[in-house]
């Protein structure tokens, strides 16, 4: 233990060293702090430390511990695809919230959005980070996809990303068509039905695409409740479910394409 | 720059020390074990091996021993208690090595069973290539792209509003009645052609090509200068495409007829 001029052990060192030596060299705290992790004892900026980082983390596991060098300047992605994961996690956590305050019926829906604005604390903010952020996502994903088109980095071997990529951009597409409905004010009410009856000219089966889209005949309860359910458990289930599949093709393609 | 867990050193200091001691006295039975005539060779067997070979004396006295043990009709040597015993490995690990000089039972044979090429499913021509380390070269920077991100999310939601109109009424259809933005450019194509074809087949068409890109571009180059055809037909229907939405958001007024954004106003919302 350290020791001031006066010869009296200073406070702060003997918490600092119980801090160390009790808790940070305990069991407790090595097993949540894996090796990698700032926060265990005798955490050093080694290489070995910093593959530990991404090999010790369920989260940055998406990454390998290596990437090449070029990939990682933002020049090259832009950012894009991670950016676009980033506001699909971040919609997931602002729709529970809005999910709490939100009933899909004709009865109670505009109201609810209403309350969101005038009663509840933040309703607005979430609620516009939730709307705002899933027009922000549609684009990146858009230039997302272009991005990969001018890179060429749908050519082999990563076809099939490709095409999972087109899936998940349709996905996003439904996924903030869907949710435009769920206001149900005039807005929501005449884009869908705008959109429905383009749908409802497909050739021979147009009348049952229609019927099956909205529920019903017209656009009503049957309508919401229907795109409710999509728009909060069916679409994001399935996205999450191709977002494993991008990833993980991203990796086993060997990394981002390129350098050019 | 490496660090060894001192576990690891320590195990490894151990075993080496082990082995070491272990084959002196290998060495000393085999003196006593052999008959008289191989014990008079060993020392010149040794001499030869390290003039020609390189071959380790004490793997040259295996053989032999092994040889002459055989030639006894298989009296195997007494089984010796490894001195490594209690050498970090365990009880299993140490027994299991194999200890020079001990040619019990049958000699040992082995099969080739099957020859599998190396390489994984998914082939990919693995040149070196110049890495980094994702932590920190990588993480650093989505981290910095996720704060801009927030920031401006945040900051626009606090100073914009989401829209919202009054409450839906079938019945009151307002002009213009518009689709939401990325869906404006087929609504404009509506106004180009059959409703069947603008809302159904060319949308499918568009998707369709799209999926189909890497089947249809068979050049496998992937400089910009090298397929200025593919890079020039997506921007040509980039360009397209953009024209459409935005002709769709600013230059629409009632009825779908065309509007001056300036004079007339803008007859659309997010
Ligand atoms: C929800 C939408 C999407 C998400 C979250 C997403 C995410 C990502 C991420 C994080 C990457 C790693 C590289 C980068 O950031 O650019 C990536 C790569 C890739 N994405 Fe997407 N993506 C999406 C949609 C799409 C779409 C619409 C396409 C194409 C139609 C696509 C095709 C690809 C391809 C081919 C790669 C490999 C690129 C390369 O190796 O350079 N993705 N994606």
């Amino acid at each position: 233990m350290a020791e001031n001029g006066n010869g009296k052990r200073k406070f702060k060192d003997a918490v600092g060293n119980v801090m160390t030596e009790k808790v940070q060299g305990g069991q407790f705290w090595t097993s949540v702090f894996r090796p990698g992790s700032v926060f265990r004892k005798g955490y050093g900026d080694t290489p070995r430390n910093r593959a530990y980082v991404v090999m010790n983390s369920v989260l940055y596991h998406l990454h390998p511990v290596k990437v090449k060098r070029h990939a990682v300047k933002v020049s090259y992605t832009l950012c894009l695809g991670g950016v676009s994961f980033f506001l699909f996690i971040l919609l997931t956590v602002t729709g529970i919230f809005l999910m709490f305050a939100y009933r899909p019926t004709a009865a109670n829906a505009y109201q609810d959005i209403q309350s969101l604005h005038t009663q509840i604390a933040f309703g607005a903010l979430v609620r516009n980070i939730h709307r705002w952020g899933a027009h922000l996502m549609t684009f990146t994903v858009f230039l997302h996809m272009a991005r990969v088109f001018y890179h060429g980095a749908y050519k082999p071997p990563r076809e099939f990303n490709w095409i999972v990529g087109c899936v998940l951009l349709l996905l996003t597409l439904l996924l903030a068509f869907t949710g435009y409905l769920l206001p149900w004010d005039q807005l929501s009410l005449w884009a869908v039905t705008v959109g429905t009856n383009m749908m409802g000219f497909t050739p021979v089966f147009g009348s049952n695409v229609k019927f099956i889209l909205l529920g019903s005949q017209e656009i009503g309860s049957n309508t919401l409740l229907r795109w409710y359910t999509l728009h909060v458990l069916m679409l994001p289930f399935v996205m999450v479910i191709f977002l494993a599949v991008h990833f993980w093709r991203v990796r086993k393609d060997g990394g981002i394409s390129g350098p050019l | 720059m490496v660090e060894i867990p001192e576990h690891l050193l320590k195990r490894s200091r151990e075993a080496r020390g082990a082995a070491k001691s272990s084959g002196e006295d290998d060495a000393a039975a085999e003196e006593v074990k052999a008959p008289p005539e191989e014990s008079t060779k060993a020392p010149k067997a040794q001499a030869s091996a390290k003039s020609s070979g390189g071959i380790p004396a004490h793997l040259l006295e295996r053989s032999k021993a092994a040889r002459a043990g055989k030639s006894d009709g298989g009296a195997a040597p007494p089984a010796k208690e490894p001195v490594a015993a209690g050498a970090g490995a365990g009880k299993g690990a140490s027994s299991q090595r194999p200890t020079p000089a001990k040619p019990s039972g049958p000699a040992r044979t082995q099969r080739l069973l099957a020859v599998v090429k190396s390489g994984s499913i998914q082939t990919t021509k693995r040149d070196p290539v110049d890495k980094v380390n994702t932590w920190p070269h990588l993480l650093s920077r989505e981290f910095v792209a996720l704060l801009l991100v927030s920031a401006f999310l945040i900051g626009f939601s606090i100073l914009v509003n989401a829209p919202l109109q009054e409450a839906a009424n079938p019945n009151e259809t307002p002009n213009p009645s518009k689709a939401p933005w990325y869906f404006l450019g087929l609504q404009e194509l509506l106004t180009q052609f059959d409703p069947m074809v603008a809302g159904v087949m060319l949308p499918g068409i568009g998707v369709a090509g799209l999926m189909a890109a890497p089947y249809i571009d068979r050049n496998r180059a992937t400089k910009p200068s090298e397929r200025k055809f593919a890079t020039s037909l997506f921007t040509m229907f980039m360009i397209y495409w953009a024209v459409l939405t935005l002709t769709g958001i600013f230059f629409r007024g009632p009825g779908q007829n065309f509007v001056w954004p300036w004079s007339d106003g803008i007859f659309f919302d997010f």
